[in-house]
């Protein structure tokens, strides 16, 4: 809006004016780079939590992270419940609270296409921790309720919006929605404003008047 | 022949007319004392200071749809309303608001209103019953095991009241206090007390109808009419109960200068207004705790009450 | 219904048996809410009793679903900061103040010392008008009327600031990403003052009402019990597991603002109860007023007019993923933010802290009575916008 606001003011050409917000996206680019080259890179090694799951589990990772003062792992979905016990347990991690539990849908990984985040926080050794599950379409992760018993809504949640599915789960149940509600509305290909036709489905199969369509 | 019974018809019509009035006006008092207790005003919209607001939900009531639930049970939806407000009506009977103004003297007159006010709590036991649905049967339950309770407390409470005074006549048992009874008596004024507000359903002890818990009780499924009756009946009842405590422990119509019709009225509505303070006083109490008040601590105070008032009665008379 | 064996004339004599045998009984479901009173809004409890004693509890949410997350995704990141106001409607601040921080934590901005405070101060005078509010609605639930006027009251004065401060008194959205949308107005830290002043005399009231009632803790001592590892494990925060002993704020935990510039306690009691909930509160609010005082302190003398950072006209944050938490009246309030680089979010979560406690409901009233639901629903404190979302 504002570049384009001020473009006529210069009386600049369409031509110019593309030229100048790519110079000035290129010199943005370059600015980042070199911050970016500047900022000290953290060694990973070096956190205290990496060090120990490194040593219990290093067969569980799939990749680190560290990024905007978070650390994140990503790990494989067959280890997960058994690092999850042993982040709980351990005295040095000692993470016994479940912040949440996030569903991510990423179409454009066709592989692995679901995401399932885990933030973790220790309220004795006050850190965090983001765990990171990748899954295919089809593929079943362990649930983690047997570790925190608040998993239990909240993959609830992301089995309603996203659609994961958590093996071991108790009681995987739609939560927010209503119980017979078709496809998960926080996948990307869902629409906004729900599927083509649907308020009237609805209706007619609640309302017992349905003159009111 | 005809004049008396032209007399007892005015007196009956005097009697119940204001009776009605005041119980509607309680309402109107209890909402502007509440109201100031609770920095806020209370009604000011219908006629000056509100003062046409009883009128005007009455008339709301009235014109309002009368509705039955689909699985209650009809006839008996009906009556127990009707056998509420009339139980607490047929009370004012035997009240004795001055030496020679009641419409009836009874020389039984505390039995009566016992067993009359006894009958009260099937109407809202019935009404839980009969609207078919689960929280007027919570609030049903809960109302008949706690009416049942607390008149036996209200019973003994004032038998150490009847025991000074020697009487079940309602003016007698005036007449005789040449000092108040609760004097005599103010253990057992206490428990009366406390017992009447088990007994009428206010706060603390509004358990049958504890609307943050239940809805609205036994009369969740009420309205229009029906649920004015409850109502009024509701309101009724602390006019007689606290009549009563003005009649067995405060001296009824006695007091200096004053006609005893005024004096009536005034220990009267100050036992109103304490009614009304406590009830923008205190929390609820829950159900279990509230029984185990009233078996645990109530019922032996009571009896030790008896015993000693006997005691000392024998040996004063006896000494 | 438990076996009651007694003896019993039969043809063969006195035999021994249940008398209970030719007894029907079976537990009565009921549902509280959606409709009800005390729900605080439209949860649906679904409780099993047996005479008035629970034996089984099931929670039904999502009344009130409305989609934030997937709303987000259709929204630049200034147009969605509105709607996080709807979430727990009676402490927008709070929730603004989460939303713009997970947004700068992503872009990398600093804000100027004099937003951080106005910040504080406002997020604090959201902290005492939702603690107003909850021992309002907590006491009428369990049947004290007039501490709810008296706690309005008070909550009135609040709101009076915050109209002055943004012109809306509920849904503010006075929060930017970088800092505040204009300057504190004249007379505000007058005002502001007067009332910090004032209120800890005010809150002398709900206490001379209710703090030593017999009635009041017969209903909350004991009741609703819950232990700091049970309430950890089950989701529970903010100040409903400091009322289990647990030490855990996030503004000591992870300062944000200016929590570590000013001096203040955190509340925490060992009860376990709903009465030790109760106290958590009351002291949270006289805390949050000490630290009101000294926000305004910094205010007053500070005259730079720093109240937003320098932040690009549209706001494209790099593309990763940041969660940003805050200590919210209700208990750790996050967003998770996943940003693709354009002005959208790809993917923004809401942690909501209603939701999470709300969990830990059921083991709560294990074997309670029905009125002590009301009483566990109180004091957890749950605004059903943020559960449903």
């Amino acid at each position: 809006m504002g570049e384009n606001e001020k473009a006529p003011k210069k009386k600049l050409t369409k031509e110019e004016a593309i030229a100048l917000a790519k110079a000035r996206k290129a010199a943005k680019a370059a600015e980042a780079a070199k911050k970016e080259a500047e900022e000290p890179k953290v060694d990973l090694d070096s956190l205290p939590l990496v060090k120990a799951i490194k040593k219990e589990h290093a067969e569980a990772i799939e990749d680190i992270k560290f990024a905007n003062n978070e650390l994140t792992i990503t790990v494989k979905k067959d280890y997960l419940l058994p690092l999850c016990r042993w982040l709980k347990s351990d005295p040095e991690t000692a993470f016994d609270y479940l912040s949440e539990v996030i569903g991510v849908h990423y179409p454009k990984n066709e592989e692995k296409p679901l995401q399932v985040v885990y933030h973790l926080f220790s309220t004795q050794k006050n850190h965090r921790l983001r765990l990171k599950v990748n899954l295919a379409e089809d593929e079943e992760v362990e649930s983690v309720y047997p570790v925190w018993r608040s998993a239990n809504w909240y993959e609830r949640e992301a089995y309603d919006m996203v659609g994961i599915k958590f093996a071991n789960h108790p009681d995987l149940r739609r939560i927010l929605l209503p119980e017979d509600w078709e496809g998960h509305p926080l996948r990307k290909e869902y629409p906004l404003q729900g599927p083509e036709g649907y308020r009237e489905k609805w209706l007619r199969r609640h309302c017992r008047n349905t003159n009111a369509l | 022949m005809l004049l008396e019974i032209g007399i007892a018809l005015l007196k009956i019509i005097v009697v119940f007319a204001l009776a009605l009035l005041t119980v509607a006006y309680l309402t109107y008092i209890e909402r502007k004392v509440i109201g100031h207790m609770q920095v806020r005003m209370g009604p000011m919209r219908v006629g000056p200071h509100g003062l046409l607001q009883p009128i005007a939900d009455g008339l709301k009531l009235f014109m309002k749809e009368d509705i039955v639930p689909y699985e209650a049970y009809r006839f008996t939806f009906y009556f127990a309303p009707i056998l509420t407000l009339v139980t607490a009506l047929i009370l004012f009977a035997v009240i004795p608001f001055d030496k020679h103004f009641a419409i009836t003297r009874l020389n039984i007159g505390v039995m009566y209103i016992l067993s009359i006010a006894s009958v009260g709590v099937l109407g809202i036991l019935l009404a839980g019953w009969a609207s078919g649905s689960k929280y007027p049967i919570l609030g049903g339950l809960r109302s008949a095991a706690q009416m049942l309770s607390y008149e036996i407390f209200l019973g003994f409470s004032i038998i150490g009241a009847l025991m000074i005074s020697g009487s079940l006549d309602l003016v007698k048992i005036v007449e005789s206090q040449h000092v108040w009874n609760i004097v005599y008596q103010p253990v057992a004024f206490v428990i009366y007390i406390i017992a009447a507000l088990g007994e009428i359903n206010r706060v603390p002890f509004d358990l049958p109808e504890a609307e943050t818990e239940l809805v609205a009780g036994f009369h969740t499924e009420y309205s229009g009419m029906k649920f004015a009756y409850f109502f009024l009946a509701e309101y009724a009842n602390m006019i007689i109960v606290c009549s009563m405590a003005t009649i067995l422990f405060l001296g009824g119509w006695r007091g200096p200068v004053l006609p005893g019709f005024v004096w009536f009225l005034i220990k009267l509505f100050a036992l109103i207004y304490f009614f009304i303070w406590v009830r923008a006083t205190f929390p609820r109490y829950r159900y279990d705790q509230f029984m185990k008040i009233g078996w645990k601590i109530m019922l032996p105070i009571v009896l030790a009450n008896i015993v000693v008032t006997g005691v000392v009665m024998m040996m004063v008379q006896g000494g | 219904m438990d076996e009651i064996r007694g003896l019993v004339v039969t043809e063969e004599g006195l035999v021994e048996q249940d008398l209970m045998r030719d007894t029907l009984t079976k537990e009565m479901w009921v549902n509280m809410g959606p409709q009800h009173p005390s729900t605080h809004g439209v949860l649906r409890v679904v409780l099993a009793l047996e005479g008035e004693r629970i034996v089984d509890t099931e929670i039904y949410i999502g009344y009130l679903h409305r989609g934030f997350e997937k709303f987000a995704e259709s929204k630049t990141y200034p147009q969605f900061l509105p709607i996080t106001d709807r979430l727990d409607y009676i402490s927008a601040h709070a929730m603004n103040y989460g939303y713009v921080l997970a947004v700068e934590k992503l872009m990398g901005i600093e804000v100027p010392l004099r937003a951080k405070y106005i910040r504080t101060l406002m997020a604090e005078l959201t902290r005492i008008s939702s603690h107003l509010l909850w021992l309002a609605t907590h006491a009428l639930d369990i049947g004290a009327m007039t501490v709810f006027l008296y706690c309005f009251r008070e909550r009135e004065m609040i709101l009076d600031l915050f109209e002055m401060v943004c012109g809306a008194r509920l849904t503010t959205s006075y929060f930017r990403i970088g800092g505040v949308a204009n300057d504190l107005p004249d007379g505000f830290i007058e005002k502001c003052r007067e009332f910090c002043n004032i209120f800890p005399q005010k809150a002398k009231d709900y206490d001379d009402l209710i703090l030593k009632n017999r009635i009041w803790l017969a209903r909350t001592i004991n009741v609703a019990n819950i232990s700091g590892e049970e309430g950890l494990n089950l989701g529970l925060s903010g100040p409903s597991i400091r009322g289990s002993g647990v030490k855990w704020d996030i503004r000591v935990s992870e300062p944000y603002g200016v929590y570590d510039k000013v001096e203040w306690e955190m509340a925490v009691e060992d009860g376990c109860d709903v009465y030790a909930r109760y106290l958590v509160r009351l002291k949270e609010m006289r805390e949050s007023c000490k630290i009101c005082q000294q926000c305004l302190d910094f205010l007053e003398k500070d005259d730079s007019g720093e109240f937003r950072a320098k932040v690009p006209k549209v706001i494209k944050p790099p593309e990763g993923e940041a969660y940003a938490c805050v200590e919210a009246p209700k208990g750790e309030l996050g967003f998770y933010i996943v940003s693709d680089g354009s002005t959208k979010p790809y993917r923004l979560k809401i942690r909501a802290p209603s939701f999470a406690n709300l969990m830990s409901l059921p083991k709560m009233v294990e074997g309670a009575l029905v009125a002590d639901v009301i009483a566990a629903i109180g004091s957890i404190d749950v605004v059903l916008g943020e559960v449903d979302r």
